[in-house]
């Protein structure tokens, strides 16, 4: 069994928490006592059916207060999957959101209100989904029962969202029409849909190929902590531990660390304390190495024959996450996976609307929610990748020394 | 399918893993909470994991109510031997002396809430910047919306409104002075996955979570073990059933269910079949109000 994890995109009456609970109830993974609380709670408002919606509802201080946690983490599975739903709420500060429950996905529910077809929000969704390159795409339009199941009006909507795939570059998008209210779709095949032939909700959700999610061709690994037992027994003993980023690592395999660019070879692989003789991605391993070199957390071990880059400038789209908005020149933390280095934002090339995707001259600072192409000077070198070749190697996150936030979504461009 | 892929079991254990080493680089002196029950056991044994052949660089350490189940005592001291770790033990009883707190009184008074004051206390005698937890975002619906590295303040307070943002497998635990980080290296993991990675891995657990006979009274639908710590009326009636655990907490607060399961594959099987949640089944704390957990937690509850 393997594990799917996608994120549902809507805007707020597109029927985002319908749907996630239709999922929820229909795949049997609601439990009595969690039913018994939805209705109880059903009651104490007015209108007597169950609300599927309130399965996915907030804490108490985010109803008091009027605030929503930007994601919440839903788990199912059937026979065939696990699955986990990152929830991110549909208004306001959506771009943070959703680069938040979207950034480990490999998959998106875009929700579309059949009665109101491709809207600017649509568009949103579908910009961060291919800024953060999710791999796969399912248009869901909604509502099917209120516009009469109309296959005209799915068409219309699928032809008019495939002109925006196609800007955008997201390939092999999925449509499908549902109704989350009334399960159309959902689980089953919906009965009110004659016209459809594909495959419902949850099968498409069971069945789509996600072993290609993984790069297993450019070996990349960083090191995360250095294991030394100093015993008596394991006196000489040196373990570098970390998670492979990418690729396939074999014992006898030629490495160069970097930034320190000193070429050795693999002695020995561990996985889980027992000694192995590949590694993959995304596994958490140790490595050795047969030659005695300085190596610290955050440096990088890759194969001689496929090198990343190395520099300490990049250029790169931020994607700013916090109140206090980004000041040119500022100084900031940047940590891409383990490597922690002190970084300046140096120039802002130009701010990209996410809803148009038109680029802006920028005027000021950046603010909250807002995406910024920029170039970055780090203190010392980093090794990475660009994020459109290998999104786990050329992924980071600013962080705000003084209050220790973190403030940015970074993706690598060069 | 390619020989180059994990089930959802080795991606929750390699992202586990992966947690753990952060925490191990990023703080200087973290300690995971173990209180004996299932969720601190499987920490444990993904510690090891993380760091073999070294050691666990970092304590255990038991915020002791003085309400334990023996067995899980027991099996506690056995477990810290055999994985060579450091076990630090605070009393609840010795917080409640030295502050005179006033302890719940009624029929299952409980020191779960207790509890927080030990662990701040703990916290400050150690200079923990980080505690390590068993939390799962399945268990309720406070945790799902909890980030992996949770920060608090000085009190120990979670603060919903300012979570960090956490980004791809990008954990951020840098804090100021007097904060500390609660890590959840399990919070994607549900209750069966734990079960079904405890069979797996043939993790050793304390007998309680099988079937035994045991005396029990039944309050409001649920069995309660007669022990010292619970208060036994005349009008309850003292029965001896075949039950086990499906949680391990504190004597006071933790109901058994109904069971014949000597095994681990009986027990999944029986959990598989249940309709009710963890919580709901054997936490008699958490049905008092809905918002209980995210109080506790606000509170600087684990």
């Amino acid at each position: 069994m393997d594990l799917l994890r996608f994120i549902t995109a809507g805007s707020v009456d597109d029927g985002k928490s319908t749907l996630i609970g239709r999922l929820l109830y229909d795949s049997k993974n609601i439990l009595i006592d969690q039913l018994e609380a939805l209705e109880r709670s059903t009651k104490n408002r007015s209108d007597g059916s169950v609300d599927l919606a309130l399965l996915t509802d907030g804490l108490r201080a985010e109803r008091e207060q009027g605030i929503t946690i930007d994601v919440a983490y839903r788990y199912f599975s059937t026979p065939k999957r696990k699955f986990i739903i990152a929830d991110a709420p549909g208004h306001v500060q959506y771009t943070r959101n959703m680069i938040t429950g979207a950034s480990n996905t490999n998959l998106i529910i875009i929700l579309v209100d059949a009665r109101q077809g491709v809207v600017e929000q649509t568009r949103r969704h579908s910009i961060i989904a291919s800024l953060l390159k999710i791999p796969h795409v399912i248009v869901a339009i909604n509502k099917m029962d209120l516009v009469e199941y109309s296959q005209d009006v799915f068409n219309n909507i699928a032809i008019e969202y495939s002109e925006v795939a196609k800007q955008l570059g997201l390939n092999e998008v999925i449509y499908i029409p549902i109704s989350a209210l009334n399960g159309d779709n959902i689980v089953d095949r919906s009965e009110n849909i004659t016209w459809y032939d594909g495959k419902p909700l949850l099968e498409l959700l069971e069945e789509i190929e996600i072993d290609h999610d993984i790069n297993l061709d450019d070996a990349r690994f960083q090191v995360q902590f250095v294991i030394r037992p100093q015993t008596e027994e394991l006196h000489d003993y040196r373990g570098y531990a970390g998670k492979v980023v990418s690729g396939i690592y074999r014992k006898g395999d030629k490495v160069r660390v970097l930034p320190q660019d000193i070429e050795t070879t693999i002695s020995k692989l561990e996985a889980g304390g027992k000694e192995v003789n590949e590694v993959f991605a995304p596994q958490s391993v140790v490595i050795q190495l047969s030659d005695d070199i300085d190596i610290s957390r955050g440096d990088s071990i890759v194969k001689t024959d496929d090198l990343p880059n190395v520099s300490n400038e990049l250029e790169v789209l931020l994607c700013w996450m916090d109140e206090k908005p980004l000041q040119p020149g500022n100084k900031y933390l940047l940590q891409h996976n383990s490597r922690l280095v002190k970084a300046i934002v140096r120039n802002i090339e130009y701010k990209l609307d996410v809803n148009t995707l038109q680029q802006q001259v920028p005027e000021g600072s950046v603010r909250l929610n807002e995406v910024a192409k920029a170039t970055i000077k780090t203190a010392s070198s980093l090794v990475y990748d660009s994020f459109a070749r290998i999104s786990a190697n050329g992924s980071a996150v600013l962080i705000d020394e003084t209050s220790n936030s973190t403030v940015a979504a970074v993706l690598i461009n060069s | 399918m390619s020989q180059y892929h994990l089930d959802y079991l080795e991606q929750l254990e390699s992202e586990s893993i992966h947690i753990f080493r952060e925490i191990a680089a990023q703080f200087e002196r973290p300690a995971l909470l173990f209180s004996g029950g299932k969720d601190s056991i499987t920490l444990v044994h993904l510690a090891k994991k993380a760091f073999a052949p070294g050691k666990i660089p970092f304590p255990l350490m038991h915020i002791d109510t003085g309400h334990n189940f023996p067995e899980a005592l027991e099996f506690r001291d056995w477990l810290v031997k055999e994985v060579n770790a450091t076990l630090i033990v605070r009393k609840v009883e010795d917080t409640i002396k030295q502050r005179n707190l006033t302890e719940q009184k009624g029929k299952f008074a409980s020191r779960n809430w207790l509890q927080t004051y030990t662990l701040l206390d703990a916290i400050e005698e150690f200079k923990l910047d980080c505690c390590i937890g068993g939390g799962r975002r399945d268990e309720e619906k406070a945790r799902a919306k909890e980030r992996i590295f949770s920060v608090r303040d000085e009190f120990g307070q979670w603060n919903p409104k300012l979570q960090r943002p956490e980004l791809w497998n990008i954990y951020n635990g840098r804090i100021h002075k007097g904060e500390n980080v609660r890590v959840f290296p399990i919070s994607n993991w549900t209750e069966l996955d734990v079960w079904n990675y405890i069979r797996k891995e043939k993790i050793d657990l304390p007998s309680i979570y099988f079937s035994h006979e045991r005396e029990i009274i039944e309050h409001e639908g649920q069995l309660i073990a007669v022990s010292g710590f619970i208060r036994v009326d005349d009008t309850d009636v003292v029965q001896k059933k075949k039950v086990r655990y499906r949680t391990v907490g504190d004597m006071t607060c933790t109901a058994a269910v109904e069971s014949n399961a000597t095994t681990l594959d009986e027990v999944i099987n029986e959990i598989t079949s249940t309709r009710i949640s963890e919580r709901g089944e054997t936490r008699i704390d958490d049905k008092v109000t809905e918002a209980a957990m995210e109080d506790r937690k606000k509170n600087g509850y684990f």
